[in-house]
């Protein structure tokens, strides 16, 4: 399977300013803010407060790749990583650091970032370094 | 009621921006945490699209005093740059370049049934509760230490 990560900057316009849009709207309608791993843990009754609108949220976020078929948007198959092992261990470890951290690349990296919080942008900064570092090594760490 | 509906309406809306913008792709996000590699910029703009869009749509929210459907608005209200803010986002980190996955392209990926990304969400909802379990342990412990200090005074 080819994989497309084929450069396009129209298509990724649109869709960034739609995830903003989002944020936006549910601050303006709900006074929520848009933090996807925050949403998750409060459905989970790991924070507290209404878990409704959290689980109505995650339902339409779960949904929507069935409703953008309609304009011609359809979910491939996600290439995960090969090793059964990493794929266990990257995800213990985006769901431990997201909520130790207080949020993840919605939370900090668009909302918290859109209210010119130092926190947010802090943190933005620190998960994106490591990231790239991680690729860094697991890409290209072998070639020396 | 309105609540729900919007937050609904909020998530559809969230979801089909990842996904126009290819953010739901792991191989897209990894693609573009490559820098020094093939790299593919595209997420820049949208990261800028969002930050755009969200920032002007927060600044006008901030002038009213509470949101149209609901009693009072959430602004987060901690500020602090401290060692828990720095160890998650450095652990999320890890996990988000290892995967290319965030936790909301994560969940957005589900109805694909991928059996890796099921385990990866699952692997995911368990991190959290450690998360949650630890805190509640370090938490238990400053009260019991706090209690300990205080102790010689009482007797």
């Amino acid at each position: 399977m080819r994989i497309m990560t084929a450069f396009d900057p129209v298509t990724a316009t649109v869709g960034g300013a739609l995830i903003g849009l989002s944020a936006a709207l549910l601050m303006l309608l709900t006074g929520r803010i848009a933090g996807i791993s925050g949403i998750l843990a409060g459905c989970l009754s790991l924070v507290g407060g209404d878990w409704k609108w959290r689980a109505a949220f995650i339902l339409g976020l779960v949904i929507a790749p069935l409703t953008g078929g309609l304009a011609g948007y359809s979910l491939a198959e996600p290439q995960m990583p090969k090793s059964w092992a990493v794929v266990v261990i990257a995800g213990l470890l985006v769901g431990f650091g997201t909520r130790l951290g207080g949020g993840c690349t919605s939370g900090h990296g668009i909302c918290g970032m859109s209210r010119f919080s130092p926190r947010s942008l802090t943190a933005t900064v620190i998960f994106f370094i490591t990231a790239i570092v991680v690729v860094l090594i697991t890409r290209h760490g072998l070639e020396g | 009621m309105m609540v729900i509906i919007a937050s609904f309406a909020c998530g559809l809306i969230f979801g089909w921006g990842l996904l126009i913008s290819g953010m739901v792709q792991p191989a897209k996000v990894l693609a573009f945490l490559d820098i020094f590699g093939n790299w593919d910029p595209s997420l820049a703009f949208t990261m800028a699209a969002a930050l755009a869009v969200s920032s002007i749509g927060f600044a006008l929210t901030r002038r009213r005093e509470k949101p149209l459907l609901a009693p009072q608005s959430f602004w987060p209200s901690a500020s602090s740059i401290d060692a828990p803010l720095v160890t998650g986002a450095m652990l999320f980190g890890i996990g988000w370049g290892l995967s290319g996955l965030c936790p909301g392209p994560a969940l957005e990926n589900l109805t694909t049934l991928s059996p890796r990304l099921l385990v990866f969400v699952a692997a995911m909802i368990v991190g959290m509760f450690l998360q949650d379990q630890w805190q509640r342990r370090r938490a238990a412990q400053i009260q019991r230490e706090a209690d300990t200090a205080l102790a010689p005074a009482d007797g």
